[in-house]
């Protein structure tokens, strides 16, 4: 992240030290962000290289033996190899599934997350920035869809449009983006009062420059606690639209839906096949929050001594 | 207050008039609604008759007139799969709905506002990180993951509690509940738990943040300096001013704790609103999933108006500011 240009004059502020410097200082300084930090990294790197580690290509129906199906973790294949965690009712490798499906629910999870970051940002900031009929409008839609809770709005708009990978991500997309518009107008209508503004404008600087040169990158600070924030919660999300059957066709089987499919071997005791899945999606879900609660201490001045 | 109050309502009624509209222009508008609202597997002169009847042939605003006379008489149409009024189909869900909302709200009030308070008044003790770090297991925790989690130790492994439904129910002034019985608790208790952990999560972390904040406050430097003690500062001074957001949040999240309880209700097969919203969608039981919608929709304008208008009782302050507004 850069640093965030203008005047910022917080408390907070140490002699000689940059505001990003600070930041990340302020991050390091506890050892359980730190951890998550290095727990996405590895997650995120695990889901980007998972062709090269995992050890079958579970989509490759010619690899699958359905000798091998549902094994216990730690056994061994007719071909030799070892299934660490054991595999799913067609002879897939839960570990080689799990890292597959977390690239999907990763994809769909930033995919969503930053489309819905452009259109909240740019709605929230222009609607700080000229007022008038267009904020009103722009901020009773927000209102109003965000006094019902995301899972009902996604199920109305699923229930509407009709199931697949393109409308799961309108759903999200559609979720998220009042979150975005209310933050940033929020910040942006504390920003725009400020003297560089009017500096700006006395310049006669084209009003489109000042609200993304000038007004954007201070409103930044809140805006990157609820993106990260917003990124789990649209994972969280898409996997129970697919536990519950109405989220990502079985073409690109995310984490939900492997936690889906091992829903009817549970009760026979074979908890592997939902288990393992739930812990990787648990795993990545828990390093952003983690990850979010730090930042949110660290850029809220109201917290600092 | 008075004008308040009405100028409240009327807000909501606009919002429940924009509501059906997105609905109806959902379901009648995009796509054909003869597949929509005619049984796929019906005869070909069983459907001109149905297009008919429906006045699937006559303009849109007509059509919304018809609908919306419908709803307001209580006629949302028939279910294709059970032929019954798919209102009635939603009343009779009901109550085993607001049961578990109920139980799953009870628990995480109750748990939630001591173990936030002990957080946020010793944020660096052992007790008040540990505190934190369940509270965002808490929030990281999918729903339904941990319901499967809560079948596979409690029902297959322990065997103690049942996984599914509700159980043997009893008559309460004519309303079916399970709450009188022990078997009914036996089954309340997971899906009550799980459906509880999410806002459980919550309540921590706001009453924790509430109390951090209000410790730094006059007043509580003031009650100190006074010599009250530590107990009666954090008991009474602090927490009745953390309070109002508390309460307003509470009234909100139960309309939540009724949407989440679709995730609940599949996971362990509980017979309410939500489990039937997942079959009638699976079913393409269309009927029903626009009488779910607009039941639930209604449902939360309901508990919008009342949060609003207790949020004003509680706190003056509010209600000064809508005045001058």
């Amino acid at each position: 992240m850069s640093a965030p240009a203008g005047p910022r004059g917080m408390a907070g502020d140490r002699a000689g030290e940059s505001p990003a410097a600070r930041i990340a200082a302020d991050f390091l300084a506890n050892p359980v962000a730190v951890f998550g930090l290095v727990l996405l990294g590895c997650i995120v790197l695990l889901a980007v290289i998972a062709p090269l580690v995992s050890p079958q290509d579970p989509y490759d129906l010619a690899q699958l033996d359905i000798v091998d199906a549902r094994l216990p973790p730690g056994s061994v294949s007719g071909s030799g190899g070892t299934f660490w965690l054991g595999t799913d009712d067609q002879g897939r490798d839960m570990l080689s599934a799990i890292l597959y499906g977390l690239r999907i629910s990763l994809a769909v999870g930033a995919i969503s997350t930053f489309l819905a970051l452009l259109i909240g940002l740019t709605l929230g900031l222009l609607a700080a920035y000229l007022g008038g009929r267009v904020e009103t409008l722009a901020m009773r839609v927000v209102d109003i869809q965000l006094s019902f809770p995301a899972i009902l709005i996604a199920l109305i708009l699923i229930a509407v449009l009709g199931q697949g990978t393109g409308k799961v991500i309108a759903a999200l997309v559609t979720i998220q983006w009042a979150y975005y518009a209310r933050t940033v107008r929020g910040a942006a209508l504390v920003e725009r009062r400020k003297e560089y503004v009017e500096a700006a404008r006395c310049l006669a600087l084209p009003p489109l420059r000042i609200v993304f040169r000038h007004l954007l990158p201070n409103c930044l600070p809140p805006l990157i606690v609820v993106a990260t924030v917003q990124v789990a919660a649209a994972i969280a999300l898409e996997a129970t639209l697919s536990f519950l059957g109405l989220g990502l066709p079985i073409t690109e089987p995310s984490l939900g839906l492997l936690i889906a499919n091992g829903y009817q071997y549970l009760l026979s005791g074979k908890y592997w096949i939902s288990f393992f899945p739930g812990i990787a999606l648990l795993l990545t879900i828990v390093s952003i929050n983690l990850v979010a609660d730090q930042l949110r201490d660290v850029l809220n001045p109201r917290l600092q001594r | 207050m008075l004008v308040y109050i009405i100028r409240r309502s009327l807000q909501s009624l606009l919002v429940l008039v924009a509501m059906s509209l997105l609905v109806f222009a959902g379901v009648y508008a995009i796509g054909n609604p003869v597949d929509i609202l005619i049984n796929p597997q019906a005869e070909q002169l069983e459907r001109e008759r149905a297009i008919a009847e429906l006045g699937l042939d006559r303009p849109l605003p007509e059509q919304y007139a018809t609908f919306i006379r419908g709803a307001l008489s209580g006629d949302l149409g028939r279910s294709f799969v059970h032929s019954t009024p798919a209102l009635s189909l939603i009343v009779e869900r009901m109550p085993a709905t607001l049961e578990l909302a109920t139980a799953a709200m009870l628990i995480a009030v109750l748990l939630g506002i001591p173990l936030g308070l002990w957080a946020g008044v010793k944020p660096d003790s052992a007790g008040g990180r540990a505190i934190m770090a369940g509270s965002i297991l808490g929030f990281s925790l999918p729903t339904f993951w941990v319901g499967l989690m809560l079948i596979m130790v409690f029902s297959v492994m322990l065997g103690w509690l049942p996984s599914n439904g509700r159980g043997p129910t009893s008559e309460l002034l004519g309303v079916p509940v399970s709450f009188l019985s022990l078997e009914g608790w036996r089954h309340l208790a997971l899906p009550a738990t799980n459906l509880a952990l999410f806002k459980l999560a919550l309540l921590i972390r706001l009453t924790r943040a509430g109390t951090r904040e209000a410790l730094l406050q006059d007043y509580v430097k003031f009650a100190r300096a006074k010599g009250l003690s530590n107990a009666r500062v954090i008991l009474v001074h602090v927490l009745s001013n953390i309070l109002i957001p508390i309460v307003t949040v509470i009234g909100l999240e139960f309309g939540s704790v009724i949407a989440f309880a679709i995730v609940t209700e599949s996971v362990f097969a509980w017979p309410g609103m939500g489990k039937l919203l997942i079959d009638s969608i699976n079913t393409l039981d269309r009927p029903v999933i626009v009488a779910y919608l607009l039941v639930i929709v209604a449902i939360f304008i309901v508990i919008n108006l009342a949060v609003d208008i207790l949020y004003s009782v509680l706190d003056p302050r509010v209600r000064l500011a809508e005045a001058k507004g």
